[in-house]
């Protein structure tokens, strides 16, 4: 299985020249050039913006406040129309931002934590720890998640936000761990940690400062796909009704919209804005990752093999 | 063959720590497990029934030891307790109907995706930046960032509410004798999978798709793909006997984390479809308070998806010639 566990991913950045091209800027002035990231990038900070600035955007108390008439068609007055309880949607499509972002990001950073922490220690440290770190990382990983989360929030009685962030981080970590094992596996033999060792540098120094930094890109991309997947997954939840649902998400939106029949009497309004901004986050997320695909493995971009043809065709 | 026994005892671990997860879920808890998992069944059957049901999940008096033994014990036999959803029907025989139902759509879909996503993957790595590569690429990419449970809504809401090219819902009309060998029967199911399965393979397919085109990438400029093709090779034989053979291999080591994600994808779809599968028999449970089934449910999905990544392992024997010595 370890001989074959080399995705795509940790497959490609063992090439570290990119890091000349990158500029004084680093990964982010890298990631800021590539259209696809640039497009992903932008899309997260304009989600970001609308979750700091939502009393600003929609100003009110309690976004599950009633504010009209029920299932009220969108209007000048509630862009986005009711809900079947009379709540504006545009409202609490705005703070329901702040937390699903809020649980996405938390989460996707307590998994890469744990990811790291786990893959790279079993990378490093090689004999029986490392197999009982890998076996440990292939179980979880071959386990199905969503099942045993459903199955641990049936038994806890309507977990809220941070119950979640906990259940999902601690079953979600096993994908990074792997890749980042792996990618270890690759540098631990490299001469400049053999050289950093021979000058007697402390294990967790090698590990921080020789390891790690060389390992940015695929720390990211493993980052923003724990993100993702945190992202979808809380939406999931709450739409099967295992959520907390008076708290504002997207997720609880939807729940709400299932629950109330939107499909049946064509309230469109309540189930297509909160997906469309679940989608575009994910959309988001996923060209970000896109973008890090192709830094850190020059083969894979597209533009310059059209510019090149282009040339071609130019003479 | 050493190799698929030392992945047969891995799965068998895994099994096992799965089985462990499920008998310590209800003692992590708050409360009584006792009181929470079975006052349901209270007066609905007698003295003795309960105090076996107790037995089936380990609730002896006793050391934690001996609870575990006697779980493992009555799960050997195939005890999975009863269901309160359908009492007085045992859980094995409620989770049997929806697993069987479940293999059905979710094999179809994830065959149907992952040939689709090898056939274009090949295709957008071999003509880079042509029509397959940029605009199937991205568009597949999008899909796979949708929730599933919302492309299932939209799905539902245009294609059989709005155009009413579809059913509402379930796995056959019910007007219909259920026999398989009515050919009716077998059309109105083969008519009811369509929206459920499109849903599956829109979302799975971008996965796959990405997955084959990048590792294809990096095997298309490999010296023996130049080899095979200043050989005179024909590009049909260069294209899938050389290279797509081995891009493949990354494809078939992911299926175990991809399925886990297909699994998830496939239990949302049967909620918004009303599919009788596991999934749906899962969220059945959970809104009934039906714990015994919940977790028999869970090791059911968990049985399978160790089962299939087995047969990935085999399927990766074929393919690579290296593990096989």
């Amino acid at each position: 299985m370890d001989n074959a566990a080399t995705s795509s991913a940790s497959a490609s950045s063992t090439r570290r020249f990119p890091r000349l091209s990158w500029g004084r800027l680093g990964l982010l002035g890298a990631l800021l050039s590539n259209r696809k990231a640039a497009i992903g990038a932008g899309i997260i900070t304009f989600f970001v913006l609308v979750a700091i600035f939502a009393p600003v955007i929609a100003p009110t108390k309690d976004p599950n406040r009633m504010v009209g008439r029920p299932h009220e068609a969108p209007s000048l007055e509630h862009p986005l129309g009711t809900t079947r309880q009379g709540q504006d949607v545009f409202t609490q499509l705005v703070w329901g931002t702040r937390v699903t972002l809020l649980v996405g990001f938390v989460t996707g950073s307590v998994v890469i934590l744990i990811a790291v922490i786990i893959g790279i220690t079993s990378g490093y440290v090689s004999g029986w720890s490392d197999e009982i770190l890998s076996l440990l990382t292939n179980v979880v990983l071959v386990i199905p998640a969503l099942p045993l989360i459903i199955v641990i929030s049936g038994f806890i009685d309507r977990p809220g936000p941070m119950t979640i962030v906990l259940v999902l981080a601690s079953i979600s970590w096993a994908y990074g761990a792997r890749v980042l094992r792996s990618q270890t596996l690759t540098i631990r033999h490299s001469d400049f940690v053999a050289a950093a060792r021979v000058t007697g540098e402390p294990t967790w120094r090698i590990v921080l400062f020789e390891i790690l930094p060389n390992m940015t890109s695929l720390v990211a991309s493993a980052w923003i796909g724990a993100v993702l997947y945190a992202v979808l997954t809380e939406a999931t939840l709450e739409f099967i009704g295992l959520g907390n649902p008076n708290i504002v998400t997207w997720g609880t939106i939807l729940y709400w919209a299932q629950n109330n029949a939107a499909l049946m009497t064509n309230a469109w309004w309540t189930f297509i804005p909160p997906g469309v901004c679940i989608a575009l986050v994910g959309f988001a997320l996923v060209l970000i990752n896109y973008g890090i695909d192709e830094i850190s493995n020059p083969r894979l971009r597209t533009d310059r093999v059209q510019k090149k043809k282009k040339a071609k065709a130019a003479v | 063959m050493r190799f698929l026994g030392r992945r047969a005892v891995f799965y068998l671990i895994a099994l096992f720590v799965a089985i462990t997860i499920n008998f310590m879920i209800p003692r992590l808890m708050s409360g009584d497990p006792v009181q929470m998992m079975f006052a349901r069944f209270q007066g609905r059957m007698d003295p003795a029934s309960v105090e076996s049901l107790y037995k089936t999940f380990g609730f002896v008096d006793g050391p934690i030891t001996e609870q575990y033994a006697s779980y493992l014990a009555n799960l050997l036999q195939g005890n999975l307790g009863t269901s309160i959803a359908w009492f007085p029907a045992p859980v094995s025989q409620v989770l049997g109907v929806g697993l069987a139902w479940t293999i059905r759509l979710l094999g179809v879909a994830t065959l149907i995706s992952f040939s689709l996503g090898m056939f274009l993957g090949i295709r957008a790595a071999w003509k880079r930046g042509r029509f397959v590569d940029a605009f199937v690429v991205p568009i597949t990419g999008l899909f796979g960032a949708f929730p599933y449970f919302w492309l299932a809504m939209i799905m539902l809401y245009v294609f059989a509410l709005k155009l009413d090219w579809f059913p509402l819902g379930h796995a056959a009309s019910l007007d219909i004798n259920q026999d398989w060998t009515n050919p009716q029967y077998v059309l109105s199911v083969i008519y009811h999978m369509i929206l459920p399965a499109t849903t599956i393979i829109l979302t799975a397919v971008g996965g796959w798709l990405l997955g084959m085109r990048n590792s294809m990438i990096n095997v298309l400029s490999a010296d023996y793909v130049a080899l095979a093709q200043a050989k005179g090779l024909s590009d049909r034989r260069v294209k899938y006997a050389y290279a797509a053979r081995n891009a493949m291999l990354p494809s078939i080591t992911g299926f175990a984390m991809s399925l886990g994600f297909i699994v998830g994808g496939a239990i949302v779809t049967e909620v918004v479809f009303s599919y009788p599968g596991i999934g749906y028999t899962l969220l059945t449970a959970i809104n009934a308070r039906d714990y015994p089934l919940m977790q028999g449910c869970f090791l059911l999905i968990t049985m399978a998806v160790l089962g299939a990544n087995f047969l990935a392992d085999a399927a990766y024997v074929v393919l690579d010639p290296r593990v096989r010595s």
